[in-house]
């Protein structure tokens, strides 16, 4: 079977002064997959995230995402994707609803399908009742949940998430995976970085980051096989483990 | 608050000059003069010490700002010598307010003694030396008002403060909280972001320069020989030239510290310069380029202009011009440093 990719990269590096952040990393990210992007804290994940979503320029090597390329259109790759960073980032002294029509605007949503669409997510998040609640007075769970649907107001072809869950209880995690799965079978690209092992296993295809280099990529199953791991958790410590920067 | 506040302390009258008097002569004329001066409402005479040394004394120490040595035989020899002489001596740690002193000081001797040469000098056909008499008037602000020359430049200065401090911190704040990379990440133009910042710093502005006319009428009885529009037509342009030098002391920082920091010494320049407190006329050509390079030197010209003399926007159009310019320069240079991704 043969699969469109959304994003390929050869060789991409980013330094910082004499620090290299990301060493050269070559990979494919599959149209419609859901892409766990794993590492250890600073070993280069969001780095690599800023490079394809178009926030930082990559120092050398090549990138396409949704068919751009990321040293001169990181603009028309912009309006394709939702990027979810790992802060929380919508206006926190706006409402729920203000934000939602802030950044359906930015994206060039019609008003009338905004409007139907705010009714839609307002129903499925169940936030009907706090549509003229402030985004900073909401409980982290929901305020995650929110900033992903803002994220997909759009519909991209491609989202980022930078660690959507950290912090947020198990159900609400479940929540937010359900709505994951639902993203992905409406056929958007979901490339995601995670701390939580059993969130790698919902994953279609998983790489592991260790300083800056691609350790390992494959479908859980295969990764487990490779690593002859009883789990997830099993293969991301056994590669962590050999990091020359920071021993776990 | 400011508007009310400075007006009135920023004040360069000199008045409350504690003088001490030193009066060898004890006659008619001498006490005249005391006499004088103390009505004169610019003087508090503080005391009348001993001698010599004890006046010098209360000079040094600060008690004093001035003291007047009248000699003995100071009337006799006014009249008999038609020339007398009397001894001023001010503390002039305060180069102003010393010199502004001895001035008013000399003025009101002076008064006394054309008063006393009428005394003996009886009905003279011709005057016998031809004197000047310089007359003064104070053009444009008759009554020499400190209040009407600053506040007026204080609301120019206000503006400033709005546009460049308030829009900066704004634009840092948002950097720090991550929802200028929520914004970065969007297909969202330079632009578009900063013309988003711009608007509402903008229509502050002009609530805070409705405000600030508001309390001029009513705290100083002061409104514009010329037109409120004219006003308003040169604050529209200077708010947008404020709010671009906001935006690019933003794109500067990025912590509100360091934007706070680098707006703070800007606003020292700006103020410095502005001819605000000082003229510009009298400043060295160096300093005179500088002013012009700032547009708050411009504003506070035109509002004392519009203000105090009634000018039109026809007598200050080149302030128009360079207004535009700055505010053309401003922004386009904010736009051009905003950058959407970090290199």
């Amino acid at each position: 079977m043969s699969k469109k990719t959304i994003i390929t990269t050869q060789n991409l590096t980013r330094t910082f002064g004499a620090f290299t952040a990301v060493d050269a990393i070559s990979f494919e990210v599959y149209e419609g997959e859901i892409f766990g992007f794993l590492g250890a804290n600073g070993a280069g994940k969001t780095t690599a995230m800023k490079m394809l979503s178009g926030l930082l320029s990559p120092s050398s090597g090549e990138a396409t995402v949704v068919g751009c390329d990321v040293y001169k259109q990181a603009e028309a790759i912009k309006r394709q994707i939702g990027y979810m960073s790992q802060r929380f980032s919508l206006y926190e002294d706006l409402t729920v609803d203000e934000n939602i029509q802030l950044f359906g605007s930015i994206y060039g949503v019609k008003k009338k399908e905004l409007a139907d669409k705010t009714e839609i997510l307002l129903d499925q998040l169940e936030f009907k009742d706090q549509r003229k609640t402030l985004v900073g007075a909401l409980p982290l769970g929901w305020k995650q949940k929110l900033s992903f649907s803002v994220a997909m107001i759009h519909e991209p072809r491609l989202v980022f998430l930078d660690e959507p869950t950290g912090g947020v209880d198990p159900i609400t995690r479940r929540q937010f995976w359900e709505m994951i799965y639902a993203a992905s079978a409406k056929g958007a690209t979901i490339f995601v970085t995670t701390h939580y092992m059993d969130e790698a296993e919902y994953c279609n295809r998983v790489s592991i980051m260790v300083d800056g280099k691609i350790a390992a990529l494959d479908t859980p199953k295969n990764l487990k096989k490779q690593f002859n791991a009883s789990d997830m958790n099993d293969v991301f410590l056994k590669l962590a483990s050999t990091s020359k920067i920071r021993a776990i | 608050m400011q508007l009310i506040l400075i007006p009135f302390a920023a004040d360069f009258e000199v008045k409350n000059i504690h003088l001490a008097v030193l009066d060898w002569d004890h006659s008619s004329y001498s006490q005249k003069i005391v006499q004088r001066l103390g009505a004169s409402g610019y003087f508090i005479i503080k005391e009348a010490p001993a001698n010599t040394e004890a006046a010098q004394e209360a000079l040094d120490h600060g008690r004093v700002d001035m003291v007047l040595e009248i000699p003995q035989r100071f009337e006799r020899d006014l009249v008999r010598e038609d020339e007398a002489k009397i001894l001023l001596k001010a503390d002039a740690v305060n180069g102003v307010k010393a010199g502004l002193a001895i001035n008013y000081c000399g003025q009101i001797i002076n008064q006394v003694n054309n008063e006393i040469r009428l005394d003996f000098v009886q009905f003279p056909r011709f005057n016998p030396m031809p004197m000047l008499d310089i007359s003064t008037r104070y053009w444009y602000n008759p009554s020499f008002n400190y209040r009407h020359y600053m506040a007026p430049g204080i609301l120019a200065l206000l503006l400033i403060m709005v546009g460049s401090i308030m829009c900066a911190l704004n634009i840092v704040r948002e950097r720090e909280i991550g929802t200028m990379e929520q914004m970065n990440v969007t297909p969202v133009k330079s632009y578009q972001f900063l013309l988003a910042k711009l608007i509402p710093f903008w229509v502050i502005g002009m609530m805070s320069l409705t405000i600030g006319l508001v309390v001029c009428y009513v705290v100083f009885g002061l409104y514009p020989l010329g037109s409120y529009l004219t006003i308003y037509l040169y604050a529209m342009v200077y708010m947008v030239a404020a709010l671009g030098i906001g935006q690019l002391l933003a794109s500067f920082s990025d912590t509100q510290q360091q934007v706070t920091l680098i707006s703070f010494f800007f606003m020292m320049m700006f103020v410095l310069l502005s001819g605000l407190y000082t003229s510009i006329e009298s400043m060295p050509a160096w300093a005179k380029y500088l002013a012009w390079a700032n547009p708050v030197s411009h504003f506070v010209d035109v509002m004392r202009s519009v203000m105090l003399k009634g000018s039109t926007v026809t007598d200050l159009l080149p302030r128009m011009w360079n207004l535009i310019g700055f505010a053309v320069l401003f922004n386009a240079l904010a736009v051009m440093n905003y950058r959407k991704r970090a290199s």
